[in-house]
Protein backbone atom coordinates (compact mmCIF):
# COMPACT_ATOMS: atom_id res chain seq x y z
CA UNK A 1 0.00 0.00 0.00
CA UNK A 2 3.07 2.31 0.72
CA UNK A 3 4.14 2.39 -2.64
CA UNK A 4 0.99 3.20 -4.26
CA UNK A 5 0.78 5.41 -1.85
CA UNK A 6 1.19 8.52 -4.52
CA UNK A 7 0.50 6.76 -7.08
CA UNK A 8 -3.13 7.97 -8.10
CA UNK A 9 -1.69 11.83 -7.84
CA UNK A 10 0.72 10.45 -10.15
CA UNK A 11 -1.19 9.45 -12.89
CA UNK A 12 -3.54 12.36 -12.01
CA UNK A 13 -0.76 14.74 -13.18
CA UNK A 14 0.20 12.36 -16.28
CA UNK A 15 -3.75 13.17 -17.34
CA UNK A 16 -3.21 16.41 -16.58
CA UNK A 17 -0.20 16.90 -18.70
CA UNK A 18 -1.20 15.02 -21.20
CA UNK A 19 -4.95 17.59 -21.47
CA UNK A 20 -2.14 20.57 -21.28
CA UNK A 21 0.16 19.50 -24.14
CA UNK A 22 -3.26 18.87 -26.38
CA UNK A 23 -4.19 21.99 -25.47
CA UNK A 24 -1.24 24.03 -26.39
CA UNK A 25 0.33 22.01 -29.12
CA UNK A 26 -2.75 20.98 -31.36
CA UNK A 27 -4.07 23.75 -34.04
CA UNK A 28 -6.94 22.28 -33.94
CA UNK A 29 -9.53 23.97 -31.92
CA UNK A 30 -12.19 20.85 -31.51
CA UNK A 31 -9.33 19.34 -30.14
CA UNK A 32 -7.80 21.96 -27.34
CA UNK A 33 -11.81 21.91 -26.17
CA UNK A 34 -11.29 17.62 -25.35
CA UNK A 35 -7.65 18.66 -24.02
CA UNK A 36 -9.37 20.58 -21.50
CA UNK A 37 -11.87 18.38 -21.12
CA UNK A 38 -8.80 15.43 -20.34
CA UNK A 39 -7.79 18.34 -18.11
CA UNK A 40 -11.20 18.83 -16.30
CA UNK A 41 -11.46 15.37 -15.68
CA UNK A 42 -7.91 14.28 -14.21
CA UNK A 43 -8.83 16.90 -11.54
CA UNK A 44 -12.35 15.47 -10.60
CA UNK A 45 -9.98 12.00 -10.71
CA UNK A 46 -7.74 13.80 -8.08
CA UNK A 47 -10.45 15.08 -6.04
CA UNK A 48 -12.41 11.96 -5.55
CA UNK A 49 -9.52 10.15 -5.13
CA UNK A 50 -8.79 12.35 -2.11
CA UNK A 51 -11.86 11.53 -0.78
CA UNK A 52 -10.92 7.08 -0.99
CA UNK A 53 -10.60 5.55 2.74
CA UNK A 54 -9.11 2.09 1.68
CA UNK A 55 -11.45 -0.72 2.81
CA UNK A 56 -14.29 2.01 2.99
CA UNK A 57 -17.75 1.91 1.26
CA UNK A 58 -19.47 4.39 -0.21
CA UNK A 59 -21.00 7.02 1.66
CA UNK A 60 -24.36 5.37 1.50
CA UNK A 61 -25.41 4.31 4.95
CA UNK A 62 -26.08 1.21 5.63
CA UNK A 63 -29.10 1.09 8.41
CA UNK A 64 -32.43 -0.30 9.13
CA UNK A 65 -36.25 -0.54 7.02
CA UNK A 66 -35.81 3.72 7.48
CA UNK A 67 -32.96 4.40 6.00
CA UNK A 68 -31.34 5.44 9.05
CA UNK A 69 -27.95 3.62 10.76
CA UNK A 70 -27.53 2.23 13.51
CA UNK A 71 -25.78 3.99 16.28
CA UNK A 72 -22.72 2.59 16.48
CA UNK A 73 -22.72 0.85 13.31
CA UNK A 74 -18.45 -0.06 12.09
CA UNK A 75 -19.21 0.96 8.46
CA UNK A 76 -16.22 3.12 7.55
CA UNK A 77 -17.72 5.52 4.63
CA UNK A 78 -15.43 7.24 2.25
CA UNK A 79 -15.66 10.96 2.91
CA UNK A 80 -18.94 12.03 0.49
CA UNK A 81 -17.74 15.80 0.19
CA UNK A 82 -15.56 15.81 -2.44
CA UNK A 83 -18.21 13.64 -4.32
CA UNK A 84 -20.59 16.32 -4.36
CA UNK A 85 -18.13 19.33 -5.34
CA UNK A 86 -17.18 16.95 -8.15
CA UNK A 87 -20.66 16.39 -9.25
CA UNK A 88 -20.92 20.22 -9.74
CA UNK A 89 -17.92 20.14 -11.36
CA UNK A 90 -18.65 17.54 -13.71
CA UNK A 91 -22.00 19.60 -14.87
CA UNK A 92 -20.41 22.76 -15.05
CA UNK A 93 -17.69 21.39 -16.78
CA UNK A 94 -20.06 20.15 -19.92
CA UNK A 95 -22.16 23.26 -19.87
CA UNK A 96 -18.53 25.34 -20.40
CA UNK A 97 -17.66 22.75 -23.01
CA UNK A 98 -20.94 22.98 -24.92
CA UNK A 99 -20.54 26.90 -24.64
CA UNK A 100 -16.97 25.98 -26.22
CA UNK A 101 -18.27 23.85 -29.00
CA UNK A 102 -20.61 26.48 -29.87
CA UNK A 103 -17.58 29.41 -30.50
CA UNK A 104 -15.84 26.55 -32.40
CA UNK A 105 -19.01 26.45 -34.38
CA UNK A 106 -19.65 30.11 -35.13
CA UNK A 107 -15.67 30.75 -36.11
CA UNK A 108 -16.00 27.55 -38.24
CA UNK A 109 -19.01 29.62 -39.75
CA UNK A 110 -16.82 32.91 -40.31
CA UNK A 111 -13.29 31.83 -40.84
CA UNK A 112 -14.55 28.84 -42.70
CA UNK A 113 -11.59 26.70 -40.86
CA UNK A 114 -11.13 25.57 -37.30
CA UNK A 115 -6.94 25.38 -37.62
CA UNK A 116 -5.77 28.42 -35.17
CA UNK A 117 -3.08 28.95 -37.44
CA UNK A 118 -5.05 29.59 -40.81
CA UNK A 119 -8.06 31.44 -38.61
CA UNK A 120 -4.36 33.94 -37.77
CA UNK A 121 -3.79 34.13 -41.16
CA UNK A 122 -7.19 35.40 -42.13
CA UNK A 123 -6.78 37.70 -39.09
CA UNK A 124 -3.49 38.93 -40.07
CA UNK A 125 -4.35 39.69 -43.72
CA UNK A 126 -8.18 41.02 -42.89
CA UNK A 127 -6.29 43.36 -40.71
CA UNK A 128 -3.58 44.52 -43.63
CA UNK A 129 -6.74 45.08 -45.80
CA UNK A 130 -8.33 47.40 -43.17
CA UNK A 131 -4.80 49.25 -42.53
CA UNK A 132 -4.60 49.93 -46.25
CA UNK A 133 -7.85 51.15 -46.92
CA UNK A 134 -7.51 53.69 -43.73
CA UNK B 1 -7.72 -6.13 -5.13
CA UNK B 2 -9.55 -2.52 -4.57
CA UNK B 3 -5.66 -0.78 -5.54
CA UNK B 4 -5.49 -3.82 -8.39
CA UNK B 5 -8.74 -2.74 -10.22
CA UNK B 6 -7.76 1.14 -9.50
CA UNK B 7 -4.03 0.59 -11.09
CA UNK B 8 -5.31 -1.06 -13.85
CA UNK B 9 -8.31 1.98 -14.78
CA UNK B 10 -5.40 4.23 -14.21
CA UNK B 11 -3.41 2.66 -17.15
CA UNK B 12 -6.22 2.10 -19.20
CA UNK B 13 -7.39 5.71 -18.80
CA UNK B 14 -3.29 6.88 -19.81
CA UNK B 15 -3.34 4.96 -22.65
CA UNK B 16 -6.47 6.03 -23.89
CA UNK B 17 -5.52 9.40 -23.68
CA UNK B 18 -2.32 9.59 -25.40
CA UNK B 19 -4.80 7.90 -28.25
CA UNK B 20 -7.01 11.06 -27.56
CA UNK B 21 -4.02 13.13 -28.23
CA UNK B 22 -2.60 11.68 -30.99
CA UNK B 23 -5.42 10.33 -33.46
CA UNK B 24 -5.53 12.95 -35.86
CA UNK B 25 -10.07 11.43 -36.84
CA UNK B 26 -11.63 13.71 -35.11
CA UNK B 27 -15.08 11.09 -34.87
CA UNK B 28 -12.38 8.54 -33.76
CA UNK B 29 -11.31 11.33 -30.97
CA UNK B 30 -14.65 11.72 -29.69
CA UNK B 31 -15.53 8.26 -29.59
CA UNK B 32 -11.75 7.56 -27.08
CA UNK B 33 -12.96 10.11 -25.25
CA UNK B 34 -16.67 8.17 -24.41
CA UNK B 35 -14.08 5.42 -23.84
CA UNK B 36 -12.40 7.85 -21.30
CA UNK B 37 -15.38 8.70 -19.66
CA UNK B 38 -16.94 5.64 -18.81
CA UNK B 39 -12.71 3.95 -17.86
CA UNK B 40 -13.43 7.36 -15.50
CA UNK B 41 -16.87 6.17 -14.11
CA UNK B 42 -15.30 2.63 -13.69
CA UNK B 43 -12.63 4.17 -11.60
CA UNK B 44 -14.91 6.56 -9.69
CA UNK B 45 -16.90 3.00 -8.25
CA UNK B 46 -13.94 1.65 -7.52
CA UNK B 47 -12.88 5.00 -5.27
CA UNK B 48 -16.81 4.28 -4.01
CA UNK B 49 -17.85 7.64 -5.83
CA UNK B 50 -21.36 6.19 -7.23
CA UNK B 51 -23.11 8.95 -7.54
CA UNK B 52 -19.59 10.59 -9.59
CA UNK B 53 -19.70 7.79 -11.82
CA UNK B 54 -23.00 7.82 -12.85
CA UNK B 55 -23.01 11.76 -13.21
CA UNK B 56 -20.18 10.99 -15.07
CA UNK B 57 -21.61 8.53 -17.09
CA UNK B 58 -24.64 10.56 -18.03
CA UNK B 59 -23.02 13.62 -18.67
CA UNK B 60 -19.56 12.60 -19.78
CA UNK B 61 -19.83 9.76 -21.60
CA UNK B 62 -23.87 10.72 -22.96
CA UNK B 63 -24.05 14.87 -23.68
CA UNK B 64 -20.55 15.61 -24.49
CA UNK B 65 -20.04 13.27 -26.72
CA UNK B 66 -23.51 14.11 -28.43
CA UNK B 67 -22.05 17.79 -28.20
CA UNK B 68 -18.68 17.20 -30.26
CA UNK B 69 -20.15 14.44 -32.28
CA UNK B 70 -22.69 17.47 -33.46
CA UNK B 71 -19.32 20.10 -33.09
CA UNK B 72 -17.37 17.33 -35.08
CA UNK B 73 -20.13 17.21 -38.31
CA UNK B 74 -20.64 20.69 -38.67
CA UNK B 75 -16.77 22.07 -38.55
CA UNK B 76 -15.41 18.42 -40.67
CA UNK B 77 -13.78 15.42 -39.02
CA UNK B 78 -10.09 16.08 -40.14
CA UNK B 79 -7.10 17.54 -38.17
CA UNK B 80 -4.22 18.71 -40.18
CA UNK B 81 -0.72 18.02 -39.61
CA UNK B 82 1.10 21.11 -38.95
CA UNK B 83 4.56 21.88 -39.47
CA UNK B 84 4.80 23.31 -35.78
CA UNK B 85 7.71 21.80 -33.86
CA UNK B 86 6.55 20.00 -30.40
CA UNK B 87 9.75 20.75 -28.33
CA UNK B 88 8.48 23.64 -26.76
CA UNK B 89 5.16 22.57 -25.64
CA UNK B 90 6.92 19.42 -24.77
CA UNK B 91 9.54 20.80 -22.63
CA UNK B 92 6.92 23.06 -20.97
CA UNK B 93 4.67 20.09 -20.13
CA UNK B 94 7.71 18.22 -18.51
CA UNK B 95 8.89 21.53 -16.52
CA UNK B 96 5.12 21.16 -14.92
CA UNK B 97 4.50 17.87 -14.63
CA UNK B 98 7.59 17.28 -12.57
CA UNK B 99 7.43 20.53 -10.53
CA UNK B 100 3.82 18.88 -9.56
CA UNK B 101 4.81 15.13 -9.23
CA UNK B 102 7.94 17.12 -6.92
CA UNK B 103 4.91 18.49 -4.73
CA UNK B 104 2.95 15.48 -4.17
CA UNK B 105 5.43 14.33 -2.02
CA UNK B 106 3.88 16.67 0.27
CA UNK B 107 0.35 15.15 -0.05
CA UNK B 108 -0.93 12.46 2.37
CA UNK B 109 -0.72 9.25 1.32
CA UNK B 110 -3.68 7.65 -0.77
CA UNK B 111 -6.23 5.98 1.28
CA UNK B 112 -5.63 6.37 4.51
CA UNK B 113 -8.52 7.18 6.94
CA UNK B 114 -6.35 9.91 9.29
CA UNK B 115 -6.20 12.01 6.11
CA UNK B 116 -6.67 15.44 7.11
CA UNK B 117 -9.62 15.61 4.37
CA UNK B 118 -11.50 13.23 6.41
CA UNK B 119 -11.84 15.49 9.70
CA UNK B 120 -13.93 19.02 9.58
CA UNK B 121 -17.03 18.57 8.43
CA UNK B 122 -17.48 15.06 7.01
CA UNK B 123 -18.09 13.26 9.77
CA UNK B 124 -20.79 15.50 10.69
CA UNK B 125 -22.04 14.92 7.00
CA UNK B 126 -21.87 10.84 7.97
CA UNK B 127 -24.06 11.08 12.01
CA UNK B 128 -26.95 9.22 11.36
CA UNK B 129 -29.57 12.20 11.49
CA UNK B 130 -29.40 15.08 9.30
CA UNK B 131 -31.71 18.26 10.94
CA UNK B 132 -33.34 20.20 8.24
CA UNK B 133 -31.95 23.67 9.42
CA UNK B 134 -34.84 26.11 10.89
CA UNK B 135 -37.63 23.67 11.02
CA UNK B 136 -38.06 21.68 14.73
CA UNK B 137 -39.57 18.06 15.07
CA UNK B 138 -37.84 14.68 14.34
CA UNK B 139 -40.60 14.49 11.44
CA UNK B 140 -38.62 16.66 9.60
CA UNK B 141 -35.20 15.39 10.05
CA UNK B 142 -33.70 14.70 6.74
CA UNK B 143 -33.43 10.65 6.36
CA UNK B 144 -31.51 9.94 3.24
CA UNK B 145 -29.39 6.80 3.49
CA UNK B 146 -27.65 8.48 0.48
CA UNK B 147 -25.30 10.87 2.50
CA UNK B 148 -24.09 12.84 -1.07
CA UNK B 149 -27.59 13.46 -2.10
CA UNK B 150 -28.12 14.92 1.65
CA UNK B 151 -25.23 17.19 1.20
CA UNK B 152 -25.95 17.81 -2.63
CA UNK B 153 -29.80 19.53 -1.82
CA UNK B 154 -29.72 19.92 1.70
CA UNK B 155 -26.25 21.74 3.00
CA UNK B 156 -24.35 22.58 -0.34
CA UNK B 157 -28.02 23.67 -1.66
CA UNK B 158 -26.82 27.02 -2.61
CA UNK B 159 -24.20 25.66 -4.59
CA UNK B 160 -26.71 23.67 -6.56
CA UNK B 161 -28.82 26.28 -7.13
CA UNK B 162 -25.39 28.55 -8.37
CA UNK B 163 -24.62 25.31 -10.55
CA UNK B 164 -27.69 25.51 -12.29
CA UNK B 165 -27.54 29.49 -13.38
CA UNK B 166 -24.36 28.35 -14.58
CA UNK B 167 -25.99 25.86 -16.73
CA UNK B 168 -28.39 28.33 -17.93
CA UNK B 169 -26.09 30.70 -18.61
CA UNK B 170 -24.28 28.53 -20.77
CA UNK B 171 -27.70 27.42 -22.72
CA UNK B 172 -28.96 31.06 -22.96
CA UNK B 173 -24.88 31.74 -24.84
CA UNK B 174 -25.57 28.82 -26.89
CA UNK B 175 -28.29 29.84 -28.00
CA UNK B 176 -27.68 33.80 -28.35
CA UNK B 177 -24.68 32.44 -30.56
CA UNK B 178 -27.15 30.14 -33.17
CA UNK B 179 -29.81 32.62 -33.20
CA UNK B 180 -27.35 35.32 -34.00
CA UNK B 181 -25.75 33.73 -37.57
CA UNK B 182 -30.03 32.62 -38.38
CA UNK B 183 -31.03 36.07 -38.29
CA UNK B 184 -28.10 37.15 -40.04
CA UNK B 185 -27.79 34.70 -43.44
CA UNK B 186 -30.93 32.30 -42.82
CA UNK B 187 -29.78 30.05 -45.28
CA UNK B 188 -26.07 29.51 -44.68
CA UNK B 189 -27.02 28.23 -41.13
CA UNK B 190 -28.44 25.58 -42.18
CA UNK B 191 -25.59 23.99 -43.82
CA UNK B 192 -22.66 25.65 -41.57
CA UNK B 193 -21.06 22.43 -42.61
CA UNK B 194 -21.29 22.78 -46.52
CA UNK B 195 -18.77 24.89 -48.18
CA UNK B 196 -21.00 27.63 -49.07
CA UNK B 197 -19.75 29.85 -46.10
CA UNK B 198 -16.42 29.70 -47.46
CA UNK B 199 -16.59 32.70 -49.54
CA UNK B 200 -17.72 35.09 -46.11
CA UNK B 201 -14.10 33.43 -44.24
CA UNK B 202 -12.05 34.36 -47.05
CA UNK B 203 -13.55 38.11 -47.65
Amino acid sequence: MEVLGLFNYWVVIFLMMVGFYALISRGNLVKKVIGLNIFQTSVIIFYVSTGKIAGGTAPILIGDDHGVAEAGAEVLYSNPLPHVLMLTAIVVGVATMAMALALVVRIRETYGTVEDDEIQEQVLADEAVEGARA
Amino acid sequence: MESVVDLALLGLLAVTAIAVVRVRNLVAVVMLMGIYSFLSAALFVVLDAVDVAFTEVAVGAGVSTILALGTVALVGTRQQRHAKSPVIPLLIVLVTGGMLVYGTYDLPRWGQADNPIHGHVAPEYLADHVPLAGQDGEALEVHIPNIVTTVLASYRGYDTLGETTVVFAAMVGVLLLFVGTGGRRGASARGAGGGDDDPDGAS
